[in-house]
Parts: C-alpha cells; sequence; structure tokens
C-alpha cells in the first residue's frame, strides 16, 4: 500500500486527499467521488443517509489489565495464606495483609513485565501502591465510623437516652435509666456562644484583610495563619489561666465557651479570607464605579456574593469546635446534672462526658452510654457536614 | 489642603505625585475603622495568649533554670520539674505519625488528584474534609480499643526483627509463644498511629489542593511524549507540589505535636527519657497539661504553663514555616499555562 | 488499503516512492471520526488522509472542532472527561484506537505540540529535550544524549540560540525559543507525525518566522498537521488544506479539503471562499 499512499520525493509534493461529507445531499465540485470512495471503503452495503454513529469504547481495560491484576491478588494470597503463621514467625492480621499487598507487588511486576516494557510495570506498580495508599485511608475512616455506630448503638435506641440526665444515675444503671440532656443542651450552649463571639470577629477580621488591606493586615494575616493550628489544649490553658486562676471566675459554661471561641476564631477568620479573596475584583470596582461607598460594596456585594462560601466556613468551625475536649477539659467542669446557664455551676458537653465516660473502667452501662455520646457526636458533626456540602454545592469557590 | 501648588499644571514639579484626598464618606470611615479594630483585637487576643504564656514562664524559668530542661521527672511537691522526658515523647509520637501519616496523605492525595474517576473526586475530596472534621476523641477511642489489639502484632514484628535498632527494642521476650502483649501496649508508637489518622486529612488536602493547581499544558506536554500516567506525575506534579507536600506535612506535624485527647487516651504516662517507642508509657506536652492541671497548685500551674509555652513556641515556629512553604508554591512556581 | 486507487485517482499523477513511508513520516487517515462532549456532538463523520511529506492545515473559525479533531489524532482526547468518540484512526493502516495499540506507543509516535509553550519548568533546556526518552523508559548513553539533544534542537531551529546555556531551566526562554524548544522536545523521541495546535499564536511575528521556517525544514522527515487561524501561515506552510465548520447547532464538519492553492485559489463551495477571504470567522 505504500507505493500508492505515499506522496512523492520532490519538495513539491502533491497532496493525496480525501473527503466524505457528513451528509450526502452537500452539493460540491468532490461529491461525485465520494459514491466511488464510499465503494471503495466498502461502505455501500450500509445505505446512504448514515446511522449515528455510535461511540467507541476508550479507557478500555483489556482483558490481560484485569487478569494480571486479579491473578496477582488471588496467587499472593494464596501464597501468603500458605506461608503465614507456618513458615513466617508473624502474627496478626495487620502482618498478614502486609505480606499479602508485598507478595502482591511483587507478583503483579513480575507479571507486567513479561508482557510489558519498564515504564509501564512501574505505572502500574506506582498505580497499584497509590490506590492502596488510598484504600487504606478509606478503610481506617469507614471502620473508624462503623465501629463507632456499632458501639453506639446500644444507648441511642432508647428515648430517655436523649430526655433525661444523669443525675442519681449509678454506673451500672440500665440503658432505660438516665441520658444525656444536660450534655447535649451544654454542647448546644457552649457551641452558640462560642459561635456568636467567633463568627463577627473572624470575619470581621477577614474583612479587614481581604478588603481594607494595609501593611498590618499582612502581620494579622501571618498570625491567624499560624494560630489555626494552635494545640487546643493551649487555649484551655489560657483561658484557665487568665479567667479562673487571674480572675477568680468559676469553671464555667462561660468559660469553655470562651475557650472554644479562641479555638474558632481562627478558623473562620482565615476560610472567611480564602472565600473573600476569590470574589472578582471586578465585582468590586463595578460597585465602586456606580458611586457606591466601600461600606455598601462590602454589604451588598462581597459578603451576599460569598454567602455560601462563608456559611460553609462556618459550619465547618461548628464541626470542628462541637468535638474539641481537651480545652473543656480543662475550663469546664464536668457534672452529672442538667444546668442550662451557662454563667455558672459547672457544665457538662458531649466530649467531656465521653472522655468521662470511657475511661471508668468499672461500670457497663456508662461506658455504652460513653458510645452512645460519642456517636451522637459523630452524627451531629456527619449532618453539619452534609449541610455544608449541599451549601458549597449552590454555588460559590469550592475550594 | 486641596491645592498644593499655585502654579498652572505645566509648571508643577512632575516628580512629586499630588497628594489626593480619598474623601471617604462618614459610613466607610467607620467601616474601616470598625473592621480595624476587629482585626487588630483579634491580632492582640492571639498574640495574648502568646504573651501571657510566656510571661507565666519567666517565673519557673527563673526558679528552676536550666534544669527545666534537662529534668525528667514531673514532681512539683518534691520540687522537680522538667520537660526532657515529654519532650522527648512529644517527637517521638509526632515522628510517628508523620512516619505513618505522610506516605498515607501523599498517596491519597495522589489517588484523588491524579486516578481517581473524575466524577468521584469531589466526594473524595469532602470524604477527607469529613475526616478532618471527626472529633479527636472519636480517633482515640478507636485506637484504643480498636486499632491497639492489631497494632502491638505489628510492634512484636518490629521487635523481634528490629530490635537490634535501639528505639525497636523492647524489654521482653518477643519471639515466645506467650508473649506478653502489655509490655507492647500504650506505647508512642499506638499513640503516633491515633494521631496519624487526625494529620493525614490535613496533610493530604494541602497536598491535593497544589496538585490540582499542576498546569495543564505541562501534564499534556508529559502525555504526549508517550509518557505513562505515573511519568507524567513524577516529571510534572511532584515537582509542581514539591511545595505544598512539604508544607502539608510540616502543618501535619505542627498538629501532631500538639494532638491531646487521643494520645491522653493511649498513653500510660511514664517520665523517663525513652528512646525504644514500642514499649509500654511515654508522654506528652499535651498530655502532661490535660493530666495535670486538675491537681495543681499555683507553682505547679506555672510550671504547666511553661510546658504549654515551649509547645507553643514550637507549634507555631512549625506552622510559620509550614505556611511560607505553602503560600510559595501556590504563587511563585504556578506558571500561567 | 482498499482506498489507494481512487486516491490516485483524484490527486494529479506523481511519481511514487516506495521507500518514502518507511523513513519519512508516515500516512495519518481518519475515518469517518465522530466526537462527543458528553451528549454534545462536536464532530461529525470527518475523514481525512495527511499524507507523509506534507503539511495539512487545519483551518476554520474557532470553535468548529479543528483542536479536537487535532487531539483525537494522537489519543489526547481521551485526557478530556466525558470525551467520546466513533470511527478510526489509522497510523500507515493500523487503528491507534484498537485494543491491541498501546496508548503511550501511539503518542510517542505522534507527537503534539501545543497553542502555549509549555516546557517543563523544573527541567534544564537539555532535560527538557529528553524528557521524552525519560518519560517513556527510553536508556540512551551520555555521549548519544548530547548528539540527540544537539541534533534535536538543530531540527527545530533553536540550537545556536541555547548552545551555551543547555543547563539553564526550560522556562527562562522566551516565549519563542520556548516553542522551539517544545518542538526540539516532541522530535527528540522521533515521531512519525508531529501535530501543531495553533502553534504560533502566543508567539510574536519574528518567533512565527522561525517556527515556519522550522516546519518547513521538518516537512521531508515528518507528517505535520497544523491548526492554525492565520490565513495567511495556512497559505505559507501547508500543501494541503482542510476548511473546517460547524453551523448553528450542528457538529463541525470538512466542509472542504484538498490542495492549499485550489483552497485558496478556486474554492469549490462558497464557505470556504468566504472564510478564506476574511469575509466571516
Amino acid at each position: 500500500m505504500t507505493d500508492v499512499m505515499d506522496t512523492p520525493t520532490s519538495g513539491a509534493a502533491m497532496p493525496t486527499l480525501r473527503v466524505e461529507y457528513a451528509a450526502g445531499e452537500r452539493a460540491s465540485g468532490a461529491a461525485e467521488i465520494v459514491p466511488q470512495l464510499r465503494s471503495e471503503l466498502g461502505l455501500d452495503d450500509q445505505d446512504a443517509p448514515l446511522e449515528t454513529p455510535r461511540a467507541r469504547p476508550l479507557h478500555q481495560r483489556s482483558l490481560d489489565d484485569n487478569a494480571s491484576l486479579i491473578g496477582s491478588a488471588v496467587g499472593s494470597l494464596a501464597l501468603v495464606w500458605l506461608l503465614y503463621e507456618r513458615v513466617l514467625p508473624l502474627s496478626g492480621t495487620i502482618g498478614f495483609v502486609v505480606c499479602w499487598f508485598v507478595a502482591f507487588l511483587v507478583i503483579y511486576s513480575a507479571v507486567t513485565s513479561m508482557v510489558y516494557p519498564r515504564p509501564m510495570v512501574v505505572d502500574r506498580i506506582a498505580q497499584a501502591v497509590v490506590t492502596s495508599g488510598a484504600a487504606i485511608v478509606g478503610f481506617a475512616l469507614a471502620w473508624t465510623i462503623i465501629w463507632i455506630f456499632l458501639q453506639g448503638l446500644p444507648a441511642l435506641i432508647h428515648l430517655n437516652f436523649y430526655t433525661e440526665d444523669m443525675a442519681g444515675v449509678g454506673l451500672n444503671d440500665p440503658l432505660t435509666k438516665g441520658g444525656i440532656k444536660h450534655a447535649i443542651v451544654g454542647t448546644a450552649i457552649q457551641v452558640g456562644i462560642a459561635t456568636a463571639i467567633a463568627l463577627p470577629l473572624g470575619v470581621g477580621t477577614a474583612v479587614y484583610m481581604t478588603e481594607v488591606g494595609g501593611r498590618l493586615s499582612r502581620t494579622v494575616r501571618t498570625v491567624v495563619e499560624a494560630m489555626t493550628a494552635l494545640p487546643d489544649i493551649l487555649a484551655g490553658l489560657f483561658v484557665y489561666a487568665l479567667l479562673i486562676i487571674t480572675l477568680g471566675w468559676q469553671r464555667s459554661g462561660v468559660a469553655a465557651a470562651l475557650a472554644l471561641a479562641v479555638t474558632m476564631m481562627p478558623i473562620i477568620a482565615r476560610s472567611a479570607e480564602v472565600v473573600l479573596r476569590v470574589v472578582p475584583g471586578g465585582l468590586r470596582e463595578a460597585s465602586l464605579a456606580l458611586g457606591a461607598s466601600q461600606w455598601q460594596t462590602v454589604r451588598r456585594v462581597v459578603l451576599p456574593t460569598a454567602k455560601a462560601g462563608l456559611a460553609t466556613s462556618l459550619i465547618l468551625g461548628i464541626a470542628r469546635i462541637a468535638g474539641e475536649t481537651a480545652p473543656l477539659l480543662i475550663v469546664s467542669g464536668a457534672s452529672s446534672f442538667f444546668n442550662a446557664n451557662p454563667a455558672n455551676e459547672p457544665m457538662n458537653s458531649l466530649p467531656l462526658f465521653i472522655y468521662d465516660a470511657v475511661r471508668r473502667p468499672d461500670g457497663l452501662t456508662i461506658q455504652a452510654r460513653g458510645y452512645g455520646a460519642a456517636t451522637l457526636l459523630l452524627i451531629m458533626v456527619l449532618v453539619l457536614f452534609v449541610v455544608t456540602r449541599f451549601l458549597a454545592r449552590d454555588k460559590g469557590p469550592s475550594r | 489642603m486641596t491645592v498644593l501648588d499655585e502654579r498652572p499644571p505645566a509648571f508643577q514639579d512632575v516628580a512629586e505625585p499630588r497628594v489626593i484626598d480619598p474623601g471617604l464618606p462618614t459610613a466607610d470611615r467607620t467601616f474601616r475603622g470598625v473592621v480595624r479594630v476587629i482585626g487588630l483585637f483579634v491580632l492582640l487576643l492571639t498574640s495574648a495568649i502568646g504573651i501571657f504564656l510566656g510571661l507565666q514562664a519567666v517565673p519557673t524559668l527563673q526558679k528552676y533554670g536550666l534544669s527545666f530542661f534537662t529534668e525528667t521527672q514531673w514532681e512539683p511537691r518534691s520540687n522537680t520539674v522538667g520537660i526532657a522526658a515529654v519532650f522527648v515523647g512529644t517527637i517521638e509520637v509526632a515522628l510517628v505519625a508523620l512516619a505513618v501519616g505522610f506516605p498515607l496523605a501523599l498517596l491519597t492525595a495522589l489517588f484523588i488528584s491524579e486516578y481517581a474517576p473524575p466524577r468521584l473526586k469531589s466526594s473524595l475530596v469532602s470524604l477527607v474534609d469529613l475526616m478532618a472534621a471527626v472529633p479527636s476523641i472519636i480517633y482515640g477511642l478507636w485506637g484504643f480499643m480498636v486499632l491497639q489489639p492489631h497494632a502491638i502484632h505489628l510492634s512484636r514484628w518490629l521487635a523481634t526483627y528490629l530490635g537490634w535498632i535501639p528505639i525497636f527494642h523492647v524489654d521482653t521476650d518477643a519471639t515466645s509463644a506467650s508473649w506478653q502483649q502489655s509490655s507492647f501496649t500504650a506505647s508512642a508508637f499506638i499513640a503516633g498511629l491515633a494521631v496519624s489518622l487526625m494529620v493525614i486529612p490535613l496533610a493530604c488536602a494541602v497536598m491535593r489542593g497544589v496538585f490540582a493547581l499542576a498546569p495543564l499544558g505541562e501534564r499534556e506536554a508529559a502525555f504526549a511524549l508517550g509518557s505513562t500516567r505515573w511519568g507524567m506525575v513524577r516529571a510534572v506534579v511532584l515537582p509542581f507540589g514539591r511545595g505544598g507536600i512539604i508544607g502539608g506535612t510540616m502543618l501535619a506535624l505542627g498538629r501532631a505535636l500538639g494532638e491531646t485527647i487521643a494520645v491522653l487516651l493511649i498513653i500510660s504516662p511514664t517520665f523517663d527519657i525513652k528512646w525504644n517507642i514500642l514499649s509500654v508509657g511515654t508522654n506528652t506536652f499535651s498530655a502532661l497539661i490535660a493530666g495535670r492541671f486538675g491537681e495543681a497548685t499555683a507553682t505547679q500551674l506555672s510550671a504547666l504553663l511553661t510546658a504549654g509555652f515551649i509547645l507553643f513556641a514550637m507549634t507555631i515556629a512549625i506552622n510559620t514555616v509550614a505556611a511560607i512553604f505553602v503560600n510559595r508554591s501556590r504563587s511563585g512556581a504556578a506558571t500561567e499555562i | 488499503m482498499a482506498i489507494s486507487p481512487s486516491l490516485e485517482s483524484i490527486t494529479e499523477p506523481t511519481p511514487l516512492d516506495a521507500a518514502a513511508g518507511a523513513s519519512h513520516g508516515a500516512t495519518l487517515e481518519a475515518d469517518s471520526i465522530t466526537a462527543w462532549f458528553g451528549s454534545n456532538r462536536v464532530l461529525d463523520r470527518v475523514s481525512l488522509t495527511m499524507p507523509s511529506r506534507t503539511v495539512t492545515a487545519l483551518i476554520g473559525p474557532s470553535g468548529c472542532g479543528k483542536s479536537t479533531f487535532l487531539r483525537i489524532l494522537n489519543r489526547m482526547h481521551e485526557q478530556v472527561p466525558a470525551a467520546k468518540l466513533a470511527g478510526e484512526v489509522r497510523l500507515n493502516g493500523d487503528d491507534i484506537y484498537s485494543p491491541g495499540h498501546r496508548i503511550t506507543d501511539t503518542r510517542r509516535r505522534i507527537g503534539m505540540v501545543f497553542q502555549k509553550p509549555n516546557p517543563f519548568p523544573t527541567m534544564s533546556i537539555a532535560e527538557n529535550v529528553t524528557a521524552g526518552l525519560k518519560l517513556t523508559g527510553t536508556r540512551i548513553s551520555r555521549g548519544d544524549r548530547d548528539d540527540l539533544v544537539e541534533r534535536s534542537l538543530r531540527r527545530a531551529g533553536i540550537w545556536d540560540e541555547v548552545k551555551d546555556r543547555l543547563d539553564a531551566l526550560g522556562g527562562a526562554l522566551s516565549g519563542g525559543q520556548q516553542q522551539r524548544l517544545c518542538i526540539a522536545r516532541s522530535l527528540a523521541v522521533d515521531p512519525d507525525v508531529l501535530l501543531m495546535d495553533e502553534p504560533c499564536s502566543a508567539l510574536d511575528p519574528t518567533s512565527t518566522r522561525r517556527v515556519e521556517q522550522t516546519i518547513e525544514e521538518l516537512r521531508d522527515d515528518v507528517t505535520i498537521v497544523i491548526v492554525t487561524h492565520n490565513m495567511q501561515q495556512a497559505f505559507r506552510v501547508s500543501q494541503q488544506c482542510a476548511f473546517f465548520l460547524a453551523e448553528q447547532g450542528t457538529p463541525g464538519v470538512i466542509i472542504e479539503s484538498g490542495r492549499t492553492e485550489d483552497i485558496f485559489g478556486s474554492p469549490t463551495d462558497p464557505r470556504t471562499e468566504d472564510y478564506v477571504n476574511g469575509r466571516f470567522g
């Protein structure tokens, strides 16, 4: 075929070409050659107006791809099954999986290298390793969540778990008696107060950093950024030493809320800043060019544009502090009774209740209650999370 | 004040820009003022934590001097306190968490940005965010109740085969059939494993964010040369994302150093400098603070605050360096393609 | 190939060189290519033969599927999620989309130069040139590598400008030099076909001229397909031309293709005439 297909040796090449029209009816000088071409191509058995062609599969995994992957996995499993605990002096499930994985990689690369060149072998091994790494993380997450749900279920199915407190309930009393109402309410109040403090300050700081700017704002940004990763216990320690020791406050819900607010503020400030910064500068300029003041621009244009993103950052902040245990351990005394007044008397909260309950070696039901509270906390976080996703899908920056 | 120069414009010194009065409306002056005050307040408050802890540290350091850094015991009653043991313990737990968390976070980030099917990508990103939002007490519980019974087998294996390396040595006969499980529990290794679960989503999110910014043009150039996917990742994504990898890892380190509750649930506190991470007992700054504040008298509290200040200084330093790396990789290296 | 006799019949009889195909590029045939992004059809049964020793220019207004068509020719199309395809692309008669063909080999044989220069910024100039070898795991000795770097840079017409700073980073070059470096990088793996997607649209006129010279010099060795919006450029560099058009709401098709002088001189379709004379698009 080459002799006919190829073009002349001289530089003034004459192109060979073939034209086929999408639909036969287009009249042009080349149209008369179409039937001829069609017959050459053996297309004439299909009738004139071509059917809509069917897409051919791309990204196809060949039989060989799948067979070598599954074969290697099964083969290495069998091999390790045979050797493990007999030849290899190892024990435990984790060790078994590790051995299986190593054996799998060896066999898989050997199988691949029989057919493919080196880059393909490396590519396949890399893909296997990357996928496995992600799978381990996903597996650990799933295991954690499922495990905590299973542990918490016995306590969660009792209605009194939500409507009663632990006043006068013993460690071994059945799950049909007593509940964690005090902890739920405590968490709600503390998170509420913390949010009420941290949200305006956080968003205000973000507005300062993005809209006002200046040299000082860069310092603020650096400090805020560093503070987002402040060890949570230090916020508690700070509030404890300042309010309770120096100013002589009581351990109370307010103290706990303040500690949470200190943790939450940099988180909100930073994520809100990211959201505000992606509001297109053109929008601001358009508003200013219409004669709006900067305050009007921020209030009517910038903040509404970033609404969904701000809501997301708020909810992520709430989810983060709702489960915060370490600062509460220091500033909020635990109690077993209901207390809706954050200003005095210790006020319990979910994380604190969990921590307290699961550390009791004695008492079977108290531990079950602890797991129940942990599950409830996780459910709260999950719900907040789903809400965030919902908001984020609305519109607004996803990152 | 609006007219600075009486001469006609042509004669004005062009090198001297004229002063423009922004003429802000009152609402704007108020707005800018209020927002600036909020920003300064937050700045002050956050700095106050550092300054307050720092001031509290002064009397303690005056009292104990250098021995505060070299003493391992924490016995305020007998007037010997020092952070040598918790310092080593904190570093050990954090390094174990990184040793496990770094590769997993990197692989997960690569999987999400390069290997996952496109339609799953956003769900996977949310899943990582969710993982970051799971309260640490839940990871602590899981690590204590579920992971520990499995992980001690790994500890035993390491002790048996790598026991000649000091850090993996355990003072028990790991090879015997009835091996002492309790010598392997509550160790820095197990605590580090639990903490790794908390740092993985943090590091992973940063790394993935930077990988996603690797220019499409360079990716396609690699593919068009006949590169495999991994070849492209090595030639384009990893070099581009180096700043993000380093920054994310350092952020993870900062988090691991300060993690409290999961460590507190798992470890059994000891006050020796222990290099063998697999054997029972260790301690960290945050676990020390959380564990000892309840019984603390004024002097003890001051000592705890000093420990807190050192933890604060460590994490802030690490986080700041991390932030520099991440920000640099996001702006400087990004070629406009 | 069954179609060969007819091909001859529609072109002027020319002396044939049987040996040419083996070493001087290859013939690329697109047969009835239809392409979708999701459910949106962007190309409808487009067929075109791109013979060796010929520069084929794809012209047409924006959004008519030229770039999609080009990316289909070396399977870059699949990079886009939800991209679908029907039809065949044959390189010397072999369908590159058939399951037996490895995608990496295909892309190696059919190189691509992109609209915006995209040298790897972390690699030096020399490393950029040999990046293709490294990425495809081809081993090469030191001496051979130096030869290859020089040969490739010479073929891309940039050797004299960079020979003294081969270890400088690729990103430090000017836009036009970067683009020729990208061409050198594509040439280093010795492709049969070189696809160019508006290679000069980000360059100034002088750099454009240099790239066009490079194309002219390469034509004898490599089959070149170039997408361009610049009519003069299409006229200057190509021997064969295909005019793409996507009329309102319909997928892109080739309205007319043929020798460049015919397309520009005596187009048969009025739409082609309008376009090449600048009356629309």
